[in-house]
């Protein structure tokens, strides 16, 4: 295949992993401290939409960036504020956050379909940016790109070298012994939570910022959920995650460009099918391989907890 | 002054039946508000969202009209939430049985017979459980969670009716339009109420929520559901069989989810299109926890969810409320009844300094 196009390919497939990745990382974040956030779809969505909306009005996609970061984190806080504080199942709570971000989100985009906005300004480093096949890959990506690839550096980084990195997984899987111990479980889960919800808004703003600079109702398309599994797949390892995202980031281009070349005489909706049905045959395998006994989910993982006075 | 919080030992049922009564209150003040901050009169739309739909007799027969696949999916997954299976992809099993019914009722078109339409029914049945064990499957045999999985096939079952609805089952005289022929009249449900949309699938749907009440609360499968979930190892103890019950209340919710779907397909859409349901099977999770999982809460809660679509078209017709209001009550209102529950199992008491020895 000729390299410009291997190339070009890549490109996208970066494209479609970046929003799985980084929703992915905070999601295992929060899901290390022991809580199961189900609201990612409607975090990212608050990212998507604040993200547009804010970088339309002032020009500024720092601007959005930022605010997406905030929309998600600010409802993170209101699954912490109803799972950690007032201990509500994080289940139910976790879907209507997802119910409730698909709501607002189309409400607040009411105004913003179909206007358009440039995507976000790629790197372009003088020499480096126009070097043949890496230049592109590697100096020519915009800031939510690296940001993605080198948060998951620093998440595994904290998580298995730092004391805090310890700590968190220490209240994730034993909030009991954590506590006996003296360590602020509901303080340590609450910032994992937030985590979780900076890294689903900044998901969302590379949705409608950089993957389609558009605004679309319920745009995430399920990535909040293809997520989740990326973190079972990812056995809640950092460096799995990234193999993980990209894995189906692959998938959902491979599927576009088989569409659009028409290489198999089938309907379109069948490509369509498939990130979901892989997903599903991934999480199928993960489950009943010889990686089985390896999986090690966080043993507090969605069990609420509530300090004796 | 300073509080103290303490767990209750029983939390009291009429707490219990009584906070989703006090949430959706609070849900409407919240709704008001934002309604405020969005630059809509709140009383006004408040009226048009929650009063006007009940004042005429169409708004009413609208009213039961949505209750019913709501009540009908609500009751069959909250027998799974009473266990800890969470089905969430019921919109999906119910897209399977709208395809399921809607495909019997094609094939039958030139047929006109009482038995079409259960005919149907059943199909629509065997349709969404055929979804809903897929999931299933995946649990019991490799402990795969059925919350993705079954969310994951909603995708999926909606991609499928696409498919069918623009090749195969798309109607040749139908000028391109991606939906199938209308189905013959013996395929549709037959009208309650003269000059209303109303049909005899909601007096289906009320006998389905009083047998789920009777099943749930008067046989031994319904105390088996009820202790996997509250206490499972007690229920490997006593021997109940956690497979089973995985397996009967996903193929319970799948089933129920089919049937709703071929009633909106036999009943106001009369053919097959690309969307089937406003969202109803992710409603049909907020009426069962609004509803206490109990069939009788459930029911009066797929009342008030009805209330929210119609009230939201009302709205959007009268003062202009983006459709998607609608979505943002149902949210708000779970997550307000959520919090709400911290009330029945915590007490909120008044500390008082401990008086001091003389």
């Amino acid at each position: 295949m000729n390299p410009d196009v291997l190339v070009a390919v890549f490109l996208t497939v970066i494209t479609a992993s970046t929003p799985l990745l980084l929703a992915a990382l905070g999601e295992l974040v929060t899901e290390r401290a022991g809580v199961l956030n189900l609201g990612v779809e409607g975090m990212m969505l608050m990212g998507a939409v604040v993200g547009f909306a804010v970088t339309l009005t002032t020009g500024q996609w720092g601007l959005g960036v930022l605010a997406a970061a905030l929309a998600g984190a600010g409802l993170a806080l209101v699954f912490g504020v109803l799972t950690l504080t007032l201990v509500a199942n994080q289940v139910a709570t976790g879907l209507a956050l997802t119910i409730f971000g698909i709501g607002v989100s189309s409400l607040i985009g009411a105004g913003f379909v179909g206007k358009p906005l440039p995507p976000l300004p790629r790197l372009a480093v003088p020499g480096l940016s126009d070097l043949p096949v890496v230049g592109r890959l590697l100096f020519g990506q915009d800031l939510l790109v690296y940001l993605s690839l080198v948060m998951t550096g620093v998440v595994a980084f904290v998580l298995n070298r730092t004391r805090i990195g310890l700590v968190l997984r220490a209240v994730g899987q034993s909030d009991v012994s954590a506590h006996a111990i003296g360590y602020p479980v509901i303080r340590i889960r609450y910032g994992a939570v937030l985590f979780g919800g900076v890294m689903s808004g900044l998901a969302g703003a590379y949705l409608s910022l950089a993957y389609t600079p558009l605004w679309v109702q319920e745009m995430t398309a399920g990535r909040g959920w293809i997520a989740l599994a990326i973190v079972v797949f990812a056995a809640w390892r950092p460096g799995r995650a990234l193999v993980g995202a990209y894995l189906f980031g692959g998938i959902t281009i491979l599927q576009l460009y088989a569409q659009g070349a028409g290489w198999l005489p089938v309907p379109s909706q069948i490509f369509s099918m498939l990130p979901y049905l892989a997903t599903i045959l991934v999480l199928v395998i993960i489950s009943a391989g010889p990686w089985r006994r390896r999986l090690d989910a966080p043993a507090c993982l969605g069990k609420p907890f509530r300090p004796a006075a | 002054m300073a509080f103290r919080i303490e767990p209750r030992r029983a939390p009291p049922a009429s707490l219990f039946y009584l906070t989703p009564v006090l949430a959706v209150a609070v849900t409407v003040v919240l709704g008001a508000l934002l309604f405020a901050a969005l630059g809509y009169a709140p009383g006004a739309t408040l009226y048009h969202f929650f009063v006007s739909p009940l004042t005429t007799v169409n708004g009413l027969a609208e009213l039961v009209l949505k209750a019913t696949p709501l009540a009908m999916i609500g009751v069959g997954l909250a027998a799974g939430f009473r266990a800890n299976v969470w089905n969430i992809g019921a919109e999906g099993q119910l897209t399977l049985g709208a395809i399921a019914g809607g495909m019997t009722a094609l094939e039958l078109i030139d047929v006109d017979a009482p038995w079409v339409l259960p005919l149907m029914a059943l199909a629509g049945v065997a349709g969404g459980m055929a979804w809903a064990a897929i999931p299933a499957f995946l649990k019991v045999r490799f402990d795969v969670s059925e919350i993705l999985t079954s969310l994951m096939l909603t995708y999926v079952a909606g991609l499928l009716l696409a498919l069918l609805v623009h090749g195969p089952l798309k109607d040749p005289t139908g000028y391109g339009f991606p939906q199938s022929a209308m189905f013959a009249p013996s395929a549709n449900l037959p009208m309650l109420v003269n000059g209303t949309r109303l049909n005899a699938g909601a007096l289906v749907g009320l006998a389905v929520v009083l047998g789920a009440w009777l099943v749930l609360a008067r046989t031994i499968v319904g105390f088996q559901i009820r202790v996997v979930g509250e206490a499972p190892a007690a229920a490997r103890y006593a021997g109940f069989s956690a497979p089973r019950i995985v397996w009967l209340t996903l193929l319970a919710g799948g089933g129920l989810a089919g049937l709703a779907g071929v009633f909106e397909v036999a009943g106001p859409i009369g053919q097959l299109v690309p969307s089937i349901s406003p969202g109803y099977g992710f409603t049909a999770i907020i009426v069962a926890f609004l509803g206490r999982l109990h069939p009788v809460g459930i029911l009066l809660a797929a009342l008030l969810m009805a209330l929210s679509y119609i009230g939201g078209e009302n709205a959007q017709v009268a003062v202009n409320l983006p459709r998607a209001a609608t979505g943002v009550f149902q949210g708000l209102l779970l997550f307000v009844l959520l919090a709400s529950d911290f009330l029945v199992r915590y007490r909120i008491r008044l500390a008082r300094p401990a008086r001091a020895a003389p």
